[in-house]
């Protein structure tokens, strides 16, 4: 059933110009459906830039130091002579080992229960540490070399460096959202241009009289304008709440996995915002692609 | 020889034009156009009346010569001047030009809103107008809805309802009965005594009569004859009357 959201334009005396329909037709649905997919793309595209930020700044400063020793005293004796070099060290801002609980709880899913421990496979005592700034290549150097005096099967390890393919994956995903929201955009204003093109032919008419009854170029333009400004609007306000829909949605599925580096990517209320504002500056870009379809059509007429 | 040009209204001067490559429709046509003058434009169907007519509502340019309007270049001006001058028009086109979705109100009332004229103050004016040319039973009809001498009327209110400067008429009583042409000649004569110029296309000789002071500017396969000079100077001034005469 055909089904049309012109009932919901706001009547304008010049608007009226143009016939009911002839220059909506399906025109909001396509706006509400690139909106949609706008919102969808935008919001993936925020949560992957959270993300990204987010880890960043807890793996920044962060490094592991792994004692590599098989005989379990010398491990012990070795990690708590590493926690006390580095608490001792300037730029170190805490230090701590990591209990063998959590170690157990680590490997549990690969090697089962019991896997560690005097009987079963030796695990590397963990230290973690935090510094102040980042891990540079030179203070991991530095700290090696101090390590290694202390600790001579100590392995320094920034944290960083272990998330790098997955940073990296994330900003492609950052950028190829970034890249749809662009595409999105440029696919509006093409079907925004189709349209008034279609309307402009279709009322050529009705524009040469207007025309000749001494109608600027900018009054008629102002017509197509408003009347693709209401397509653009209820479309935008349909397709926000599509869009919106589908992303709580997602993040509800999202948040239940429960995973550290997936839940950082959660929506803040300025990203909130920003999407928000998507549906305005579709109506900005619709607008604006009316206005400049109309003026170039219009100044090839006397 | 200054005070004339300071008086025309318009002025052709070896004009020509030409549709595409064919010959031209129109050749050497020169002219001067007084305030306040009434002019029939006769010549028999294909002697280049519309051409010569939408040459003088700006929706053609000439292919050569020279055409000045209200003391200015027409040929030069800029697209973004057209509007301003076509609002000192008045059109009645030979095929109407109604907008077919508008009411007959809503068409006569269009050169006031182009021309920014407020809703509350077009009312009176258009349903006026209306009644004038007959009308006011059928003002919210659709141009579809009228018939052809109703739809006549309704492009004749819709081109003086802004009292223009100048009046272009296409064959404008060619769709009405006799006693309704003669009507819509007083309303013509009317305004041309409030001071508008008058430019009627018509091949129909016995309206030339109704009016005894019009000049005559006849085409003839694209010339214009002008045997007594009378387009080239200005007639005798008219006797002026106040706008109520448009109201009786």
């Amino acid at each position: 059933m055909a089904f049309s959201l012109t009932p919901l334009r706001r009547r304008a005396r010049d608007a009226e110009l143009l016939p009911e329909g002839r220059l909506s037709g399906p025109m909001p649905w396509v706006i509400a459906i690139m909106v949609a997919l706008t919102v969808i793309a935008a919001a993936a595209g925020l949560a992957f830039s959270n993300t990204a930020r987010n880890a960043s700044d807890d793996l920044a400063g962060g490094i592991t130091v792994q004692i590599v020793n098989a005989n379990p005293a010398q491990r012990d004796a070795q990690a708590q002579a590493v926690v006390d070099a580095l608490r001792a060290t300037p730029g170190v801002v805490e230090a701590t080992l990591v209990s063998q609980d959590e170690v157990d709880k680590l490997i549990e899913p690969w090697l089962g229960k019991s896997a560690s421990g005097d009987a079963g496979i030796p695990v590397p005592a963990l230290v973690d540490a935090r510094l102040r700034g980042g891990a540079t290549g030179e203070t991991l150097g530095g700290l090696r070399q101090m390590l290694h005096r202390v600790a001579p099967a100590a392995r320094v390890d920034a944290q960083s460096s272990w998330l790098g393919p997955v940073f990296g994956a994330i900003d492609t995903l950052r950028w190829l959202s970034l890249a749809l929201v662009g595409l999105l955009g440029s696919a509006l204003a093409a079907a925004v241009l189709l349209a008034v093109r279609n309307a402009l032919g279709s009322n050529r008419n009705t524009i040469e009289i207007v025309h000749l009854l001494g109608g600027t170029d900018a009054q008629i333009a102002r017509i197509f304008q408003r009347a693709i400004g209401y397509d653009a609007g209820v479309g935008g306000v349909v397709g926000l709440a599509l869009g919106l829909v589908v992303v709580l949605l997602m993040g509800q599925q999202f948040a239940a996995l429960g995973a550290g580096l997936v839940s950082s990517g959660a929506l803040g209320w300025t990203d909130w915002l920003l999407l928000a504002l998507i549906p305005l500056i579709g109506v900005v870009l619709a607008m604006f692609t009316a206005r400049q379809t109309v003026v170039r059509a219009l100044r090839k007429m006397l | 020889m200054t005070s004339t040009a300071i008086r025309e209204i318009v002025q052709f001067d070896n004009v020509g034009l030409r549709y595409g490559t064919d010959r031209e429709v129109l050749s050497d046509v020169s002219f001067t156009l007084f305030p306040g003058s009434f002019y029939f434009l006769t010549g028999a169907s294909g002697a280049g009346k519309t051409s010569l007519l939408k040459l003088l509502y700006l929706a053609q340019r000439p292919s050569r010569g020279m055409i000045r309007m209200f003391g200015t270049d027409a040929i030069t001006l800029p697209r973004d001047r057209l509007p301003g001058f076509r609002r000192r028009f008045g059109v009645v086109f030979q095929d109407f030009r109604l907008v077919a979705h508008l009411s007959a109100f809503d068409n006569v009332a269009l050169p006031l809103r182009v021309a920014g004229v407020a809703e509350r103050d077009l009312a009176k004016p258009v349903a006026d107008m209306l009644e004038w040319v007959g009308l006011t039973e059928r003002m919210h009809a659709q141009p579809a809805q009228l018939s052809g001498g109703e739809q006549q009327r309704v492009a004749i209110a819709r081109a003086v309802i802004h009292r223009p400067e100048m009046l272009i008429a296409d064959e404008p009583t060619g769709n009405v009965d006799p006693e309704m042409a003669i009507k819509l000649l007083r309303l013509f004569e009317a305004l041309n005594r409030l001071g508008t110029t008058v430019v009627v296309a018509t091949h129909d000789v016995h309206l030339l009569k109704k009016v005894p002071e019009s000049l005559i500017m006849r085409l003839d396969k694209g010339r214009l004859s002008d045997p007594t000079g009378a387009l080239r100077y200005p007639p005798r001034p008219r006797p002026r009357t106040s706008s109520s005469e448009l109201e009786d």
